[in-house]
């Protein structure tokens, strides 16, 4: 058996706030009908959290739905269950119109912690990450300089960020920069 | 710089999110059409000063095409529309009327 790792091996900074390499997560891509009563069910069974409306993410520790895009769901799930949720599924779907696809290794998560966590992110994105619009649950795909992302506030002082793990060494390299003692802004 | 307004994921996304995908409501002319209709479709393209209106991708977001009226002068925007339509709805053409009295694009005014 080959041991998984992942992208930069949990490689972190610590400067004005703590960026780190989240490590290995499962990551379970899912195309349907969103509003189809039997597509949520199935997903809501299997993830063990309801559907997220739009923007937003349910999460429970290494469990969760992200929602993506209008037709497009990311199951999160421990790295290790990645195959067996994926076969379950793809048997609780059968029969729908869906796709749902193992993109665990195809991807790279970072996750921000400190006070200032927004100031860091919105150094690089062109969202709206203030207090009130990005609030606590608030998954949103967008940019990270020149890469696509999706940033997700977890708490008032944590947040991630996923991206492809192609990209996982410019984006660590990204954070850290905005992260650099000296750079803080204290816009909010 | 331009913010759209998605009307896929409901996000006012910046340019820079978002990927051009040039002028909106073309007949795309298959097998059967004439030299002309395929020339109008391939090449023919309105190029206004003015109003305008024209495909964009949400491509660093939710990945959704979407239709947008916008003025090619003065970069105001009049709306976004679902990409599912192969015309401007009469609320996006209303609130152009409201701005551009006398407006034309193509056979729309
Ligand atoms: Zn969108």
């Amino acid at each position: 058996m080959s041991e998984p790792v992942s992208a930069l091996r949990g490689e972190s900074y610590d400067g004005h706030i703590r960026v780190e390499e989240a490590g290995l997560r499962g990551m379970i891509t899912v195309r349907g009908d969103l509003s189809s009563e039997a597509v949520a069910r199935a997903v809501g069974e299997v993830s063990g959290v309801e559907v997220p409306g739009p923007n937003a993410a349910n999460a429970s520790d290494a469990r969760g739905l992200c929602w993506m895009s209008p037709d497009e769901l990311l199951l999160l799930v421990p790295h290790a269950e990645a195959g067996e949720t994926l076969r379950r599924l793809s048997d609780a779907l059968a029969g729908e119109h869906a796709l749902v696809v193992d993109v665990s290794d195809a991807r790279a998560t970072f996750r921000l912690t400190g006070a200032p966590v927004r100031e860091v992110l919105a150094k690089l994105t062109p969202a709206d990450v203030s207090p009130g619009v990005f609030e606590l649950g608030a998954f949103r795909r967008t940019r990270l300089a020149q890469v696509p992302a999706a940033i997700w506030m977890r708490d008032a002082q944590t947040a991630e960020v996923v991206c492809f793990r192609s990209v996982a060494r410019y984006m660590f390299d990204l954070l850290a920069t905005a992260a650099r003692p000296g750079g803080e802004v204290g816009y909010f | 710089m331009l913010i759209l307004h998605c009307p896929n994921c409901g996000v006012d996304a910046d340019e820079t999110e978002l990927a051009p995908g040039g002028e909106a409501h073309l007949t795309r002319e298959g097998p059967g059409s004439s030299d002309e209709e395929f020339e109008q479709y391939l090449f023919l393209r309105e190029n206004p000063r003015g109003v305008h209106f024209e495909r964009w991708r949400h491509a660093m977001g939710c990945g959704k095409w979407f239709h947008a009226a916008r003025c090619t002068t003065t970069m105001e925007v009049f709306g976004t529309y679902p990409a599912q339509t192969s015309e401007p709805p009469q609320e996006i053409r209303d609130r152009i009327s409201d701005r551009r009295p006398g407006w034309r694009w193509r056979e729309l005014s």
